[in-house]
């Protein structure tokens, strides 16, 4: 009980004081709201596009057309042949019919494919390989173009997996980014909590001599960093909600586009909480490395 | 109560500030510690507390050996000695209530608890009146008296003072005086050290020259 109420008018104090200076506490909010936004926006921007990639087939496939005067037959015969090789782990025969029914199916299309005299569509064969590395893919495609009645073989999910590297890369950049960022905040919270601490010098050493713990000295400036971290991090997601909703619809419409459905949307509840205890956690290190020396030297 | 035991303190390169003191003081007694500026009175006084450490000897305080106490155990030692400083070391940014809750919340004691305490100490020294003005408003003996109120508030049984009369005028420093003797006579042990003795009848005096008993 009496380790609460320490906290509380630790809390309390803490609050005060940033409530004593709101002009400072809002420029150093928003200095550690603009250091957050650039890690947590970039988290968030690559999460959302990274979505774009789960639809899409992540492992590269190859897919064998037949001529159209191929029979079924003979496109059951290149599935057969295909599964019999170690290299291919799983094959699918597509049906000409079946690929027909799907494009009338499609948006904008039904027209066009019901003008048409004839089914233009082949048979065709997915095959997903055991060994996706590219060099055995294209080794699979050269050799079954050259198998009779098979018109064209197509490595396909070759953007899925250039997307995929590319946010592989970016998230690593954006981590890269979030512990720089991450050290800023800690040294900003640092120097702001050394400088409290310099101007509360004489408070400091009256409450030693009164009998104050370290505790009891550190608690004020840790509720201060604290607090002022939870205050950056709240500057950070509503710069990075109001980013984010700003460029939905330009950034909608660009994915449109190029027939991907994109729509950015601020942070969930677990993305803002996370936020949140992050820039807390941040501010309450700066002020706990700060405090801890400042009394170590005393 | 405590017991001097051959103390020194020698601050580099070369002063001596006490050389082998032996005392005692018994509780509740009421002792002046006089002698000219530079004597080691303050020093005296510093060494209880453990602001200073002495150099070679021991000081016990209820048999606890001062000198050998951590980081972590001086808060506990401090929170049962009343310190009035020459300085006073008010807060200057708050009012004098706040300052006499110091002690209270560094002790823990519930808010309302507290201020029942801090409220009668003030009342004590004839400040509760002025609860809210801010130190810097107060006199020099106004100030003093915060101090005594501040060093008193938790009941300590020990309560010492470094020249707490120092640059007040006659009739002040009888005033504070006064409010020592008062202390001193519901039974807390009580050690000044002055320049005027004569303040404190009856007390017990320890003379400092050059840093040794006379």
């Amino acid at each position: 009980m009496n380790w609460l109420r320490a906290h509380w008018n630790a809390c309390r104090l803490a609050l005060a004081r940033l409530a004593r200076a709101p002009l400072n506490t809002l420029l150093s909010a928003l200095g550690i709201g603009i250091a957050l936004a650039l890690p947590a926006g970039g988290h968030l921007l690559i999460g959302q596009i990274a979505g774009l990639t789960q639809g899409a087939a992540a492992t590269p496939q190859l897919t064998v057309f037949m001529t159209l005067d191929a029979d079924r037959k003979a496109a059951q015969a290149v599935a057969d042949r295909l599964k019999g090789r170690p290299e291919v782990a799983r094959t699918e025969l597509l049906a000409r019919e079946d690929t027909l029914a799907r494009m009338k199916a499609a948006e904008g299309l039904a027209d066009v494919i019901a003008a048409l005299p004839k089914n233009p569509f082949p048979d065709a064969v997915v095959v997903t390989p055991a060994d996706d590395s590219p060099a055995a893919m294209e080794s699979l495609a050269a050799e079954t173009r050259k198998w009779p009645q098979v018109e064209h073989v197509q490595i396909d999910a070759d953007w899925a997996r250039r997307l995929a590297a590319l946010l592989k890369l970016a998230r690593t950049g954006v981590w890269l980014l979030a512990g720089l960022l991450g050290i800023g905040l800690v040294t900003i919270t640092f120097n702001i909590i050394r400088l409290q601490v310099l101007t509360r010098e004489a408070e400091i050493e009256v409450s030693q001599l009164l009998g104050a713990t370290d505790a009891f000295i550190r608690r004020p400036f840790h509720w201060y960093g604290t607090l002022l971290g939870l205050l950056g991090g709240a500057a950070a997601w509503l710069i990075v909600g109001g980013a984010l909703l700003w460029l939905a619809d330009p950034v909608g419409e660009l994915a449109q586009l190029y027939g991907l459905a994109l729509r950015l949307a601020p942070p969930g509840p677990a993305a803002s909480a996370a936020l949140l205890g992050a820039a807390a956690l941040l501010g309450w290190l700066g002020a706990a490395l700060s405090v801890r020396r400042h009394l170590r030297g005393r | 109560m405590i017991r001097f035991d051959r103390i020194s303190k020698r601050y580099p390169p070369d002063i001596t500030a006490l050389a082998d003191i032996d005392a005692e003081i018994g509780a509740g007694e009421l002792v002046t510690v006089i002698g000219h500026s530079g004597a080691g009175k303050s020093t005296l006084l510093k060494l209880i507390p453990a602001i200073e450490k002495p150099t070679s000897g021991t000081l016990l305080m209820n048999g606890q050996n001062v000198g050998a106490l951590g980081r972590a155990a001086l808060p506990f030692l401090r929170r049962n000695i009343g310190l009035v400083f020459q300085d006073q070391k008010l807060l200057f940014d708050r009012g004098a209530l706040a300052n006499v809750l110091l002690p209270l919340e560094i002790a823990g004691f519930p808010h309302k608890e507290a201020r029942r305490r801090a409220e009668a100490a003030l009342d004590k020294v004839g400040l509760l009146a002025r609860a809210r003005a801010l130190p810097i408003a107060l006199s020099g003996g106004e100030q003093q008296r915060l101090a005594i109120a501040r060093a008193v508030v938790h009941r300590p049984a020990l309560l010492l003072a470094d020249e707490p009369t120092a640059y007040l005028d006659a009739d002040t420093a009888r005033d504070v005086a006064g409010i020592f003797l008062e202390f001193h006579r519901v039974g807390v042990t009580v050690l000044v050290a002055t320049y005027d003795a004569s303040l404190f009848p009856g007390a017990r005096r320890l003379r400092l020259d050059h840093g040794r008993l006379a």
